[in-house]
């Protein structure tokens, strides 16, 4: 069976401008999405808080339960519905003291619903001290991982591919956020991980059209450079296609099947890999192709 | 690489094998005792988020123990002063750090700075000044010594942490520094998550003081405390209603024990009103101390204080020789047996902060460990059937690289004791999404040099060699940010990256090296004509 026919001649550099376009417009959204509220929608993770998970016997409306922490003096909290008879409590505050904040949910909760009526199924908090660690410890990680790709690409490679293989990294991470600040989603640890994992995915897809526009361009030293890369995204497409939707499809089963802790995860995770497939095809490879134009390489290759 | 079919085929199955040694005992319990003797035993590690426990970060003051020290350090070198009949003045500490003596007249600052330089290594002199012919010295403890103090506070809180929590009776707990000044500490499976956390978290100094009964505490309220007292709260509760009352009382600012002079506590019920107490059981330098105490102050009253709270202030009768002494107070049992606990396990160094929980109690982790183990299996079908869709009989040699890449990925994960996290099973999913990557990327290159003309064994000859850089620089640059996630990680993430990596690790070896074995066999054992792809 094929998906994709194996002689497929599409000219994907000559989509090149408009496939730009796209994802600045995109991206420009994103930044847009960004001011609009605010800046990123930090979790608690990065803006410190906390967060309790609480299933009820029975089903409560919100607006109870909302009265129920603004007795124990938490104002600000934002309830979400997370399940049948099942909500998250989220409030800014962060107690360091030892008990004080768990004993006074429960006090509060106890009082208002009775004892036996409610489960605490998950609390986590995060100090304003730790959240500020972990900030600088995610944005670290992800500038590393860019660096330490860019290395090995250039290495193993050349560096214009490296510099392809980077902006389609940086694209990918963009877009995600855009979706992930258009659709309010919170930006936690998990999130940072789907970020990383995007990156590390979306290189591998990478480097199987540069590997193959590498082994063209020693092979047809008569083609431009255009040509051998048009050639190599039509060759490798079938595989991008193919592996992409298995990826898809495993993505989709656990945001449908993997329950709401990594629910957001896997909604960063289907958006990164829909973007690193189209920029794999449409930015990585124009970038190596624009990196020449400016500055040629002086190989015996026909211009 | 190997040449001999037989050999590769060996080589497989003996890891193949392995993995199901070190996997089997989490799948079942049930296993022959001959299995218990010889081969391993240990389960799958499940993390918190999904056996259920509470993660925490703390953090130790260690800048208070190093302020405590100078203040212990300068009432001994206030006390030596007096007894050298050195004239001086003392400044009670106020905002900056140091602490400051007046000197009246040069021959009593020379004498204080003999002593200060013969029989305390420890102080330095911050500053010194002259204001209005008096000599004003401020003296701090040495920077060396403070990063010692430092250091030593985190260590000897780490282990005062440690004994408290096994006395506690949580099983398999980790507890480990970070960093400079924090501690992580993780229990497993613990019921009454508050309870651990006042258990771990409380100073738990105890200390004896006497009350200053020679003075008012209305006085001292209004703000005219005296010198060489401080008032502090004592704590009542009333026993018919249960309410807690804090009562101000004023003590004289002297500690005359701590909590160092404790041999063991242990939970007692009293006779009269069936009441828990913890009875108090000095060692051999406590009970001279503790005998010697109440002798001097017989008729006077002596405070029990835990962190700055009065629990009880009872009157010394008469003198107490045994080296036994109470703490009553009206607790529930848990408070007593609680209290009991961290008398024993001793006092931290320096107050410590919460600055980070992670709490998942069990019912969510075992929902986590269902919808998982439902997802990875919904997904692993989905892949398997797709595959032999897509790509035939060759479609099941990869779907057989999978099933095997699944079996070494959790045996690994066993063998290795990595902890296995939500985020870890959604790894261990998004594997079986790329694991047949390998795969695809070979069986595609197959297809190419089959429609080039080539024979079957060309063909895969060929595929396998043309794909086999392609998947190494592709997976090598994923385990490069896979490797930047591990880094950065914390407990749930960092199982992820640990899923990832075994699973991308893995992958190269099932679905390059095992499935050419495969191939190899039916073109030079069976010598096939056609391959079905």
């Amino acid at each position: 069976m094929e998906i994709i026919k194996s002689d497929t001649q599409f000219n994907f550099i000559g989509l090149m401008k408009p496939a730009v376009i796209l994802s600045l417009a995109v991206i420009i959204i994103g930044i847009a999405s960004l001011i609009w509220h605010g800046g990123p929608n930090y979790g608690i993770d990065f803006a410190g808080g906390t967060l309790i998970q609480i299933k009820f016997q029975n089903e409560i409306h919100t607006d109870k339960i909302r009265t129920a922490f603004k007795a124990i003096g938490f104002e600000g909290s934002i309830i979400q519905d997370y399940g049948p008879k099942e909500v998250i409590v989220r409030t800014p505050e962060s107690g360091t003291d030892a008990k004080s904040l768990t004993s006074r949910v429960e006090e509060g909760l106890s009082a208002a619903f009775g004892k036996g009526n409610y489960e605490i199924r998950r609390i986590e908090m995060v100090g304003p001290k730790v959240g500020k660690d972990l900030t600088r410890k995610a944005i670290l990680a992800i500038i590393f991982s860019w660096i330490g790709i860019l290395i090995y690409v250039g290495v193993r490679f050349e560096f214009r591919y490296a510099l392809g293989g980077i902006v389609a990294l940086v694209h990918d991470v963009l877009i995600t956020i855009t979706f992930l600040s258009l659709f309010n989603k919170e930006f936690d640890l998990n999130i940072v991980a789907a970020l990383l994992t995007i990156i590390g995915y979306s290189i591998n897809d990478t480097i199987v059209i540069f590997d193959r526009i590498r082994e063209n361009a020693r092979k047809n030293i008569r083609q431009t450079l255009n040509e051998v890369i048009n050639a190599s995204v039509n060759q490798t497409l079938s595989r991008t296609i193919l592996t992409s939707l298995t990826v898809f499809m495993v993505l989709l089963v656990l945001f449908f099947f993997g329950g709401g802790v990594i629910h957001d995860f896997t909604f960063a995770l289907l958006v990164g890999t829909v973007a690193g497939v189209y920029s794999t095809v449409f930015i990585a490879s124009p970038i190596v192709l624009l990196f020449e134009k400016i500055k040629p390489t002086g190989l015996k290759r026909k211009k | 690489m190997f040449k001999s079919i037989r050999i590769r085929a060996a080589v497989t199955i003996v890891l193949c094998l392995a993995a199901f040694v070190y996997l089997a005992p989490s799948l079942t319990s049930d296993l022959p005792d001959t299995w218990k003797k010889y081969l391993p035993t240990d389960r799958i590690h499940l993390g918190l988020d999904l056996q259920g426990g509470m993660h925490l970060v703390l953090e130790v003051e260690t800048a208070k123990a190093v302020e405590s020290t100078l203040e212990r350090t300068s009432n001994d070198l206030k006390e030596n002063l007096m007894d050298n009949r050195v004239r001086f003045k003392f400044h009670e500490r106020t905002q900056e750090k140091n602490v400051t003596f007046e000197f009246p007249d040069v021959a009593s600052r020379e004498a204080f700075d003999k002593i200060l330089n013969n029989q305390y290594p420890d102080l330095e002199t911050a500053t010194s000044e002259i204001v209005d012919g008096k000599g004003l010295v401020s003296l701090k403890i040495k920077d060396k010594r403070a990063a010692e103090i430092k250091k030593m506070a985190v260590e000897q809180s780490l282990e005062t942490i440690r004994n408290r929590v096994d006395q506690f009776g949580i099983s398999e707990p980790e507890i480990i520094p970070q960093g400079t000044d924090r501690i992580i500490v993780q229990l497993p499976g613990v019921k009454d998550p508050a309870r651990a956390k006042s258990l771990i978290g409380r100073t738990a100094m105890l200390e004896f003081k006497l009350v200053d009964e020679e003075h008012s505490i209305e006085e001292a309220l209004k703000g005219n405390v005296p010198e060489g007292s401080v008032v502090a709260n004592e704590s009542r509760m009333d026993r018919t209603s249960g309410k807690r009352s804090e009562i101000p009382l004023l003590l004289k600012n002297r500690t005359l024990m701590t909590g160092n002079a404790l041999e063991s506590a242990k939970v007692q019920i009293g006779d009269r009103f069936g009441e828990p107490h913890v009875s108090l059981k000095f060692n051999a330098q406590g009970a001279k101390d503790f005998d010697r105490i109440t002798a001097e102050n017989v008729k006077k009253r002596l405070a029990i204080i835990l962190d700055g709270v009065v629990h009880s202030a009872p009157v010394i009768q008469e003198r107490i020789s045994g080296g036994q002494a109470q703490i009553t107070g009206s607790f529930t049992m848990d408070e007593a047996s609680d209290l009991a606990i961290v008398l024993r396990a001793g006092a931290l160094p320096a107050p410590v902060n919460i600055l980070e929980e992670r709490t998942v109690g069990p019912s969510l982790g075992q929902d986590s460990i269902d919808k998982g183990t439902w997802a990875s299996i919904i997904a692993g079908i989905l892949i398997l059937i797709f595959m032999i869709f897509y790509y035939r009989l060759t479609g099941i040699v990869a779907d057989v690289a999978l099933a095997m890449n699944m079996l070494l990925l959790l045996g690994v994960m066993v063998a290795f004791k990595a902890t296995l996290t939500l985020p870890g099973i959604a790894g261990i999913v998004l594997t079986i999404g790329m694991a047949v990557d390998a795969n695809v990327l070979i069986n595609e290159r197959i297809r190419e040099e089959l429609r080039l003309g080539k024979t079957p064994r060309a063909a895969i000859e060929a595929g396998y060699t043309k794909a086999f850089l392609t998947i190494f620089d592709s997976n090598v640059t994923t385990l490069v940010a896979a490797l930047f996630l591990f880094g950065f990680g914390t407990g749930p993430v960092k199982g992820f990256a640990v899923t990832l990596t075994i699973g991308i690790v893995v992958s190269m070896f099932t679905a390059v090296f095992v499935t050419r074995i495969i191939f190899d066999h039916f073109i030079w054992d069976r010598k096939i004509e056609r391959i079905s792809i």
